[in-house]
């Protein structure tokens, strides 16, 4: 409970799900061979970390920023720069850290304080704005990132491949640098979220609820909506920029497609929307389901293209096209705003009928 | 104060025309920086032309905010549908475009014009009755169904007409430049500036001299009393959405015309630069709507001429000063 910070997932369909799911990621090197595993399994745990930093915002005070995927370049920029330019050593990741983290969070201030400034209604339209300049410079400025290309570099000797830490006559398995790091990044992943959870229902946490339910009010009852609203929105740009961090070590690369793209920005919010908003738990579900139906649906998908290609039906396989999936995701995306706009942590909870949040 | 006779006419409020000043005064700026002066009237019937374009797309969506109270983050999706229903008639008449007669152009032009925004005219009506009617009031919810009939309608047109860049040449007649002593001015900017100007000078009619502009304008000011005057306000809102999406496929047309290309990631590149001008513009405002799209146009320009690297993010910078100066745009429409 402590662990959890009081908020349980209060549903016994939801606390086996996650259950699962995070068994099933922590064994994933050992249950399931093969690198396409590990790497889903990595991206998974960055993605919910990433999701419910998004959920902070989005969820807790209910503003709607399109610049979040900004902050998580800035951290896989910050750290394959570092890594780049001064050598696979432990000096550059901690260079990485130590100039990626803050500046995350100085920019946040800026678009927090600039923001304020102008009408409430702006701010979606403002990050959206400010993040689409922020991917221009990065792709203009190449002799810093790369340009189109990114950066790729190589991660200090303890994390690599090649390094094997156990061998496999001794365990079973070969346990090697890449598994290393897998656990870095679950490792860290996991301890993020538990503190997004701690944030959420501290009594900070609750007066962001209070805002996004009545702003007016909650200003009327004495809190610095103005302060609140910055500090989420730093908190949010540290754990994004965090979970930029742990994608570009996990990749070994850093560029325009993997951490800026605005489609990454709208896989966030699909995440966010359908893992269920306001509910931390949700951005693990969301991400899960997310990435294993970009991972896998695809294939499925692929299938029935060329079953209804064979078929010789008109427009079908167009639209069964494996690159297509993001339609499907998109009509599942307005159907649960539409439908059950709690998503679905939100759907188990009301299921099991005590302890409804909403 | 000398008393007023029932007769006079009631005082006018006062013009604010600080921002109308503001594209002159940038424009005049700009003739000792650039130097030559045939340059500089190059450039500025380009931003011109440019800035009338950007208008043409961002007017529904000022609208549609400002009458509504609708973010829609959709839009740049019935600007690209526009561009590529005009394929549809464009490509089959390939030969008539590439004859060397005006009127024969015009003829495929017109009807693939006026296809598309008849297309993405009945789009909105769709989008407006499936997506935002559930959810009036809400903004959040708003920005989200709206995203997600974007990435819909992205996706959809990627399945219809794959993920190529489809080519849309200029017809022949409206290729190449009017020279004017040592300046030219290409043709097509002409045209552009011609439909901009129009659209602008009868959304300015409808609104500001018509009964129906009227009941738009009480609607935006008090729904509700409008409605209980008997006006039926939901179908007139309707009617403003469908003509948003219509003016924005008709934006998509000629957008693809002056960059040659049909893509479906063109809603995306758009959707940006029109938020930022009706930022400028202040929502729900069509004058600062106009205004802010030819100072976006001129920056993008005037600042592609001057500092080519800057100009890439120029418009961001713009509409930063524009927002320290005018916090909620050059004119505010709306109270909220």
């Amino acid at each position: 409970m402590m662990l959890l910070s009081g908020d349980p997932p209060r549903s016994r369909a939801l606390t086996l799900l996650l259950v699962v799911i995070i068994v099933a990621l922590a064994a994933t090197p050992f249950l399931f061979p093969g690198a396409k595993a590990l790497n889903v399994a990595a991206k998974i745990c960055v993605f919910a970390a990433l999701v419910a930093s998004y959920d902070l915002l989005l969820g807790y005070t209910g503003s709607v920023s399109f610049a979040h995927t900004m902050f998580y370049g800035i951290g896989s920029y910050a750290i394959a720069i570092a890594l780049y330019g001064m050598g696979p050593n432990w000096a550059a990741v901690a260079t990485g850290i130590v100039v990626g983290l803050p500046l995350a969070v100085l920019l946040a201030l800026a678009i927090g304080l600039f923001s304020l400034r102008v009408a409430a209604i702006f701010f979606a339209m403002i990050t959206l704005a400010v993040a689409s300049a922020f991917q221009v410079l990065a792709s203009q400025l190449s002799w810093l990132t790369g340009g189109e290309d990114g950066r790729s570099f190589q991660l200090p000797e303890l994390l690599r491949p090649g390094t094997v830490l156990i061998s496999k006559s001794v365990f079973g398995f070969e346990v090697n640098g890449r598994i290393l790091t897998f656990y870095l990044v679950f490792a860290i992943s996991a301890l993020m979220i538990l503190a997004l959870l701690r944030v959420v229902n501290s009594p900070f946490g609750r007066v962001l609820q209070a805002i996004r339910e009545n702003r007016f009010r909650a200003e009327a009852l004495g809190f610095r909506t103005v302060f609140h609203l910055t500090y989420a929105n730093c908190l949010a740009a540290l754990v994004a920029a965090g979970a930029g961090i742990l994608n570009a070590l996990w990749l070994r690369y850093a560029g325009p497609d993997t951490s800026l793209s605005f489609s990454i920005m709208l896989d966030i919010l699909l995440m966010v929307v359908i893992g269920g908003m306001g509910t931390i738990y949700g951005a693990i579900i969301g991400a899960t389901i997310f990435i294993l139906a970009q991972n896998y649906l695809q294939s499925l998908m692929g299938a029935a293209s060329k079953a209804a290609s064979e078929a010789g039906l008109p427009l079908l396989p167009g639209l069964l096209h494996p690159d297509r999936w993001l339609l499907w995701l998109g009509l599942l995306f307005i159907a649960s705003v539409y439908f059950f706009p709690t998503g679905v942590v939100g759907r188990l909870r009301n299921a099991g009928g005590k302890g409804a949040l909403h | 104060m000398t008393d007023l006779a029932a007769t006079d006419p009631l005082p006018k409020p006062k013009r604010d025309i600080a921002p109308i000043l503001l594209p002159v005064a940038l424009a005049l700026l700009m003739i000792p920086l650039i130097g030559s002066t045939s340059s500089w009237l190059t450039l500025t019937a380009a931003s011109l032309a440019m800035g009338m374009m950007i208008f043409i797309m961002a007017s529904g969506l000022t609208l549609v905010f400002g009458l509504m109270d609708v973010l829609n983050f959709g839009h740049g999706a019935f600007i690209a549908v526009g561009a590529y229903v005009a394929t549809l008639v464009l490509a089959p008449f390939a030969a008539s475009i590439q004859a060397d007669s005006l009127w024969t152009n015009l003829a495929v032009l017109a009807p693939a014009a006026l296809l598309s925004m008849a297309v993405s005219g009945a789009l909105g009506l769709i989008v407006e009755r499936v997506l935002i009617l559930p959810v009036y009031g809400q903004h959040l919810k708003q920005i989200l169904m709206t995203t997600g009939g974007l990435i819909v309608a992205e996706q959809t047109l990627y399945a219809l007409w794959g993920p190529q860049i489809i080519p849309m040449p200029l017809p022949t007649s409206l290729r190449g430049s009017f020279i004017l002593g040592d300046v030219a001015i290409a043709k097509y900017r002409v045209l552009a500036m011609l439909i901009g100007l129009t659209v602008f000078i009868a959304i300015q009619l409808v609104l500001n001299r018509t009964k129906l502009g009227l009941l738009i304008r009480a609607g935006v000011e008090n729904r509700e009393m409008v409605e209980a005057l008997g006006y039926r306000i939901r179908r007139l809102f309707l009617g403003v959405f469908m003509t948003g999406s219509a003016l924005a496929g008709l934006g998509g047309v000629m957008w693809a015309l002056y960059r040659e290309q049909v893509h479906a990631s063109m809603s995306d590149d758009l959707t940006v630069l029109i938020f930022i001008v009706v930022i400028i513009g202040g929502l729900g405002s069509i004058g600062g709507c106009f205004i802010g799209a030819i100072l976006v146009a001129m920056v993008a320009n005037y600042g592609g001429f001057l500092l080519p690297k800057l100009a890439l993010v120029s418009n961001i910078l713009l509409m930063v000063a524009i927002l320290m100066w005018r916090p909620r745009g050059l004119y505010a429409v709306t109270s909220r």
